[in-house]
């Protein structure tokens, strides 16, 4: 499916302390290996049509990249976009305008015009998501929405319930609760399964929505653990922190979106 | 219904030879051969009100008066039979429109009409034995549709049949259908051979004589040509198995025949015997016995 | 992932009389892809799948499948045996009123069994305890097995449509709304039952639906459509997070957290 994979031309603006130091030439086939995702002018508005067709502006000229094993941070206030940026990156809000290109093997895939297949094998293998709520799944035994990101890998199932164990294990999840559907879970019990079920898989490059938003100091601390050792093995983290101390204690740096307010 | 009225005092120009007149009788000749040609198919037809009611066999008398010949001899039998109503009703019919000869023993019959059961003596080449069918369709227990019963046999999909066969295991632990128990003819169509026992399916199969199966109530012919292989439907597990009977016929001795039940009295006592009367009757003359047969009877009175 | 589609629609339109039921419709589906057609009463959906089913003949346009030999057909090409045989072994149709799709007057295991013996089977206890083995699959107890349908509840009816459907390993099911009618909790026990198989066999599924919420659960993508065209298509979760088209929002916003 290499339709919308290709090489990548040298983004017109790197923003915040990009790596990039030299453009890059337009042969570039990840010369530099762990540029892992390059958004360029991007932009996006909403039309709502229930409302007269009332057009609402959320960003544009979004650029920044990341690399392996950095973990960036979106800022700025309530309402700036940084959601809407993460969503556009994960492919779950359309692009209007502008480029999001993720490292896929030893080219780039475009999301603006992935094709939903595609959009599915990136998130399978390429690009991970932790979103701040967990879409709850009925019936399903906790321990298994958090292996199932393994087994789309093709992990086996004992594996891949092992690994889940450990992670929920450390999040402090009591054991009992693994095999109960998190339904019915409180809403830490519920982040820190979304988070397990974030952080098990093995895509180079996670997207985090505010990951420790209901968390207690001692489960932050576990994510800020977990995410330093994401970095530590090369993945690359764009993250929307509202946290401050989580933000200091994990991000290299912050990617301010005030500025591509449209 | 006043007086009654004899074959004698009818005049012998009322009716057509065998009672229907030759243009239909062409018509159902031609069902006939097409029924011949394509083994086990059901042929539509343009079945003839028959001075008869429906089930009393107005198939099988629409497919014998059109086969009829003035050489011919008729046997008529219902359920093995030659003297009950049905089988004296129909005989007496051809007799008074056709005129035929017409007997009781199988082997001098050159056409033999049934319902309900095949005889015991085997039939011979030259011969012909016409089935009166009430429910031709065999598929129709499961699929009432018509255009989708007919669709079904036109790409031999039969998987609805075998449905029924496990529904009989599933629900009794054997295979419970004991008559119309539904055939394979030469590995195409699958047909109803009308509601004679299981017994005598094995019969049909590569029989000298030509098989013809009239449904007068729903218009259709169909047939199995002499040496055709009729093959009745199982399991691999639960084989095709005939009934077996565990004594002798209680008047001629004979086994493995299809027999019936007669009950004596009210006290529980019965007897079984051939249901094939003319079968049962020739034995007896040819000198066996059974246990309630009289000479034996007298034997041991003394 | 193999590249090339199981299943492809082009430009697939039919009318009824002067009546459009729809139009200009092109899809493709691959093995393991899941496809919801929402939209309301009227807006053609059910049509559509009647068309990828063969169940109705297009006005215009073609619908090809890959078959299990691995060529492609045209199904307008194939015989009626050939489209038969299709139906029954590598395709399945699960019906939103489980008394179209199940034999009602058959028992559970003739139901499941109904497909295999179709296909040759012909010993009695090895349809029997493959029977069983679906039966538990679709959460029915072994003991139902020689109940017929008429005594079972609506959820477990669709359960049983279910196994009957899935018996001979099918690569592609259509879904006409198989949740609409039962209680809230029936239809996310069978929706869970559906996402389930559809992940252990990998298959491909195209459910017609109106409920929004079903989509979000079992699909993959998504088409939206409205008076008998396609109004918008793609990622599920796309088009249900960023609604672009007037009606899709409007779809979108008369859910109840869909």
């Amino acid at each position: 499916m290499p339709t919308t994979a290709q090489a990548l031309p040298a983004a017109q603006e790197s923003c915040a302390g990009s790596r990039l130091g030299a453009p890059a030439t337009p042969s570039l086939v990840r010369d530099t290996q762990d540029l892992l995702l390059r958004v360029e002018n991007l932009a996006k508005s909403f039309t709502l049509h229930l409302r007269g067709g009332l057009t609402l502006p959320v960003v544009s000229g979004v650029t920044f990249d990341v690399h392996a094993g950095e973990c960036v941070a979106l800022g700025g206030p309530s309402g700036a976009g940084k959601s809407s940026i993460l969503k556009m990156v994960y492919g779950n809000y359309r692009i209007d305008t502008g480029s999001v290109r993720i490292a896929d093997g030893d080219a780039f895939a475009e999301v603006a015009d992935a094709a939903p297949r595609q959009m599915l094998a990136l998130r399978r293998a390429r690009v991970g998501y932790v979103s701040q709520f967990l879409r709850v799944i009925p019936r399903v035994p906790t321990l298994d929405v958090v292996a199932a990101p393994l087994r789309a890998e093709g992990v086996d199932e004992e594996t891949a319930k092992a690994r889940a164990g450990t992670l929920l294990a450390r999040l402090n999840l009591p054991e009992r609760l693994w095999s109960l559907p998190p339904a019915t879970f409180s809403g830490g019990e519920q982040q820190r399964v979304n988070v397990a079920r974030g952080f098990i898989g093995s895509q180079p490059l996670l997207l985090l929505d505010e990951p420790t938003a209901s968390l207690d100091a001692a489960n932050r601390q576990v994510v800020i653990d977990l995410i330093r050792e994401k970095k530590a093995a090369g993945v690359g983290l764009l993250g929307i922190f509202h946290d401050a101390e989580t933000r200091e204690a994990v991000a290299d740096r912050v990617v301010d979106v005030t500025r591509f307010e449209a | 219904m006043n007086a009654p009225v004899t074959a004698s005092s009818m005049p012998a120009i009322t009716y057509n030879f065998a009672y229907l007149d030759e243009q239909t009788k062409r018509m159902i000749r031609r069902a006939i051969l097409k029924a011949i040609a394509i083994p086990g198919y059901q042929v539509p037809f343009a079945s003839r009100e028959m001075p008869m009611p429906y089930g009393w066999g107005t198939g099988g008398v629409q497919v014998t008066a059109a086969i009829l010949g003035a050489d011919d001899v008729l046997k008529v039998i219902d359920q093995g039979s030659d003297d009950t109503t049905n089988a004296v009703a129909i005989r007496t019919f051809f007799e008074t429109t056709a005129g035929v000869a017409t007997t009781t023993r199988t082997q001098d019959a050159t056409i033999i009409q049934t319902r309900h059961r095949i005889p015991e003596a085997e039939l011979k080449a030259g011969q012909t034995i016409v089935f009166q069918v009430p429910i031709p369709e065999p598929l129709r227990y499961l699929e009432p549709r018509e255009t989708e019963t007919r669709r079904l046999h036109a790409l031999a999909d039969y998987g609805l049949m075998q449905v029924k066969l496990y529904e009989d295991i599933a629900r009794h632990g054997h295979i419970a259908t004991t008559y119309a128990y539904p055939v394979k003819v030469e590995g195409r169509y699958v047909m109803d051979p009308s509601p004679i026992p299981k017994f005598d399916n094995p019969k049909m199969n590569d029989s000298p004589a030509l098989q013809l199966f009239g449904a007068g109530r729903e218009k259709r012919i169909y047939a199995i040509p002499p040496h055709t292989q009729v093959v009745s439907l199982d399991f691999e597990d639960h084989p095709f198995k005939v009934q077996a009977f565990k004594e002798p016929c209680a008047l001629c001795g004979a086994t493995g025949v299809y027999l019936d039940e007669v009950i004596l009295d009210d006290k529980g006592g019965r007897m079984f015997v051939c249901s094939d009367t003319d079968h049962c009757s020739t034995r007896q003359a040819e000198g066996h016995t059974g246990t309630m047969s009289a000479p034996y009877q007298e034997a041991a009175h003394d | 992932m193999t590249d090339a589609p199981l299943l492809t629609a082009r430009g697939l339109a039919k009318y009824y009389g002067h009546r459009l039921g729809c139009r200009d419709v092109d899809l493709t589906l691959h093995e393991g892809e899941v496809l919801a057609i929402v939209g309301e009463s009227g807006s053609g959906k059910s049509t559509l799948l009647g068309l990828l089913s063969t169940e109705l003949a297009p006005s215009a346009g073609s619908v090809t499948y890959r078959m299990r030999d691995g060529a492609t057909r045209d199904l307008a090409s194939l015989s009626e045996a050939e489209r038969r045989l299709l139906l029954r072994t590598d395709w399945g149709f699960v019906r939103q009123h489980a008394e179209q799709g199940l034999r009602m007057a058959v028992s559970a295991g003739g139901n499941v069994g109904e497909r295999l013996m179709a296909v040759g089977w012909r010993h009695y206890e090895n349809i029997r305890s493959e029977a069983t083995d679906w039966l538990s699959r679709v959460e029915i107890a072994a003991e139902r097995i020689d109940d017929d349908p008429r005594t079972f509840s609506g959820g477990m009816r669709q359960r049983l449509q279910i196994a009957r459907n899935l018996v001979t390993r099918p690569r592609l099911v259509f879904m006409d709304e198989p949740t609409s009618g039962l209680d809230v909790s029936v239809q996310a026990r069978l929706l869970d039952l559906i996402r389930q198989l559809v992940e252990e066999f990998g298959l491909a599924v195209v459910i017609v639906t109106h409920d929004l919420a079903v989509a979000r659960l079992l699909s993959h993508r998504i088409m939206v459509m409205k008076s008998g065209r396609v109004i918008e298509q793609g990622l599920t979760d796309q088009v249900l997070d960023d609604p672009r088209e007037p009606y899709t929002q409007l779809l979108v916003s008369s859910v109840l957290a869909a």
